[in-house]
């Protein structure tokens, strides 16, 4: 059921929610941008409406929420194991559809992939997603060629209409704090994007074969391995472990999982020294593939959401979407076969 | 031909080599202006000068060629300019009101530069605002960032942009691009611990090189605006020599007093028999000893809790 609400009445219904949730959204974070007095929009509890952004695209994903950048997994003594506490609270998550289309991606690397990530699974249970209608793309956005723009499957919606906000609500349970909240019923469909400045064009016949391609050469000198695209990916999941003893007693630690980046030095180290990708064109070259072919091949649909993060952030102002349609000169060049 | 060169220094014009013909200096606090004053300039170098502008290594202009009886028309025409850029002003259209105090010189700052901790030109201007008009030879400059693009210790005050950096080690990856960054582009002040970083902050300069180096927002600028105070470096003839530290840590509040404070000492303590009435401050430091001087400077100065001050401070440079 939709719903108008006042800016009050949405945060009466944020309130109600708070008792149970956490409330994550992006919010502006002052003076935390990388350069002297520029912001930061990251994800972070909030408990009122005035403190999302709604008017900016977040800088770093929702991502964090569920699979935190440095997560303490267990605790270990000589002889025992003790597991982490996971959130004691549950959470609700807003975000766009890009994003919102990027759980399904993390769904199934964590969950549908053969084995259940436990410790995924222990937040992901607990965690409801409410749509932020999107109304226009942003510089980078090509959300509407990845067929990310829309998406249905949100347990609620907020929108900012003027001066009032427009909820729709799917889940049952939330109903009632809606219905007491609200000023009055109504048909709502969430904004969504139908127009990108950037487009993509994934070409058929794409296939292993343009890993022989000099289109990725250029990448060795242009990037430098900061793996900022990978970090501000909604949809990269890759971690690595660390086990660290305690200084004060070498005998007990804790192991962590953080996030790793196919970009960045160390990801392809291998036992006796070897490190398979070492040029950034490899590394871009795998990146890139990973998002647009090898994930599909496996699962079905294309990894990448079109969200255009990696391209707001990269420092080397080195393109995604432009990589992707160079894919086309790559496959002519290597007489590419059609295996789709 | 009759003319009191005091009076004539003092207004912001030079005596030149040619007899009868002076040099407006004009002052640009920061070193940044409006496009629009640029027109002004032509028009005064090309009425009255002898069509060509000089940029000062103060980042002003001097435009050379300009008849001493031409000196309160060029004034009027540099009214707008001294308005524009906020300069204090004793009476309206006669010119600058006094040229010791020497223009604030900065770096672009944080307006361009992605490595500057402030905004260079503002501070300058705030500077400028409390100094000027003012006889006595002060030189200051301010830079962004310890990378010294403006040169500020070769000033009797220098202002070097400093972050203290914030980490937050749940976003910490351990990419280790701040502690490579550290090492190769600045004072190799950070090491990874368990995984994890640890800054030596007593050796830590404040650059900012691991907040640009984070992919991923580990690490922040701190919300303190904070800067090193180098103190009384200098070129010319006896004793060429690069500014010291005085203050590490220290906030604004704290520069601009010390700042004042030294106009006391100085006008306390300078050589009555200085040539022109012209005594770089370094020098009277020197005959003072810089106990004496420090005692006036940190007068009533609110000092941050981190800041640290060097003493005593010994400067070296090249003796004649």
């Amino acid at each position: 059921m939709g719903y108008l609400l006042t800016k009050e009445g949405v945060n009466a219904v944020l309130k109600e929610w708070a008792e149970s949730y956490l409330i994550y959204a992006p919010v502006r974070m002052s003076g935390k941008g990388a350069f002297s007095e520029t912001d930061s929009i990251r994800y972070a509890p909030i408990t009122t409406v005035e403190e999302i952004e709604f008017e900016k695209k977040s800088d770093f994903p929702f991502k964090e929420v569920l699979i935190p950048l440095s997560e303490t997994l267990f605790f270990f003594t000589e002889d025992q194991v003790t597991e982490a506490d996971g959130p004691k609270k549950n959470a609700i998550i807003l975000l766009r559809s890009c994003d919102l289309h990027s759980v399904k991606r993390l769904d199934e690397i964590y969950i549908k992939n053969e084995y259940e990530d436990y410790y995924y699974k222990r937040i992901r249970d607990n965690v409801k997603f409410v749509l932020m209608g999107c109304k226009n793309a942003f510089e980078n956005c090509f959300c509407v060629d990845m067929q990310t723009n829309r998406i249905e499957t949100y347990d609620a919606s907020l929108e900012k209409k003027g001066d009032f906000y427009e909820m729709d609500n799917r889940f049952a349970d939330w109903e009632t704090v809606l219905e007491r909240n609200g000023m009055s019923r109504r048909v709502v469909v969430p904004s969504y994007v139908t127009e990108t400045n950037v487009h993509v064009s994934i070409p058929q016949g794409l296939s292993l074969d343009v890993s022989r391609s000099k289109i990725w050469d250029e990448y060795d000198s242009r990037c430098i391995n900061c793996g900022r695209c990978n970090f501000v990916c909604p949809t990269c999941t890759c971690f690595s472990m660390q086990d660290i003893f305690y200084t004060d007693n070498g005998k007990i630690g804790e192991r962590r999982r953080v996030a790793a980046s196919c970009m960045v030095d160390g990801y392809t180290d291998v036992a006796g020294g070897g490190a398979y990708r070492q040029k950034n064109g490899q590394r871009m070259r795998f990146r890139v593939l990973h998002k647009v072919y090898d994930f599909k091949k496996r699962f079905g649909f294309h990894m990448c959401t079109g969200c255009g993060r990696c391209d707001d952030v990269c420092p080397e102002y080195i393109s995604f979407s432009d990589c992707i349609n160079k894919l086309g000169i790559a496959v002519k060049e290597v007489g590419g076969h059609n295996e789709e | 031909m009759d003319m009191n060169t005091k009076a004539l220094k003092k207004n912001a014009f030079r005596v030149t080599k040619q007899r009868g013909v002076t040099a407006s200096r004009i002052r640009v606090p920061g070193g940044h202006l409006e496009a629009k004053y640029l027109s002004v300039l032509q028009e005064i170098a090309e009425k009255y000068g002898n069509g060509t502008v000089h940029i000062t290594s103060r980042q002003g202009f001097e435009i050379p060629g300009i008849l001493f009886e031409n000196m309160p028309y060029v004034n009027e025409l540099l009214q707008p300019i001294i308005q524009g850029l906020n300069i204090n002003q004793k009476t309206p259209g006669q010119g600058y009101p006094a040229a010791g105090t020497r223009n604030v010189t900065a770096c672009i700052g944080n307006r361009v530069c992605p490595y500057a901790c402030y905004d260079t030109t503002a501070f300058a201007q705030r500077i400028e605002k409390v100094i000027f008009p003012n006889d006595l030879h002060f030189k200051i400059a301010l830079t962004g960032c310890p990378n010294d693009c403006a040169k500020v210790r070769m000033h009797d005050f220098g202002i070097m942009g400093m972050t203290e950096p914030q980490y937050d080690k749940d976003r910490c990856i351990n990419c280790e691009a701040c502690v490579k960054a550290c090492k190769k582009k600045s004072v190799n002040v950070l090491k990874t611990v368990n995984y994890k970083v640890e800054r030596y902050p007593d050796r830590c300069i404040g650059c900012g090189e691991c907040v640009l180096a984070c992919p991923t927002g580990a690490w922040t600028r701190g919300e303190k605006k904070l800067y090193r105070l180098t103190i009384m470096g200098r070129t010319g003839k006896k004793n060429p020599r690069l500014g010291e530290d005085f203050v590490k840590w220290i906030d604004e509040a704290g520069i601009i007093k010390i700042i004042l404070n030294t106009y006391d000492y100085v006008t306390q303590h300078i050589d009555p028999a200085a040539p022109g009435g012209k005594e770089h401050i370094g020098y009277i430091i020197d005959r003072t000893g810089f106990e004496e001087f420090r005692k006036w400077a940190l007068r009533d100065v609110q000092l941050p809790k981190m800041a640290e001050v060097s003493t005593p401070i010994y400067w070296q440079g090249v003796k004649y």
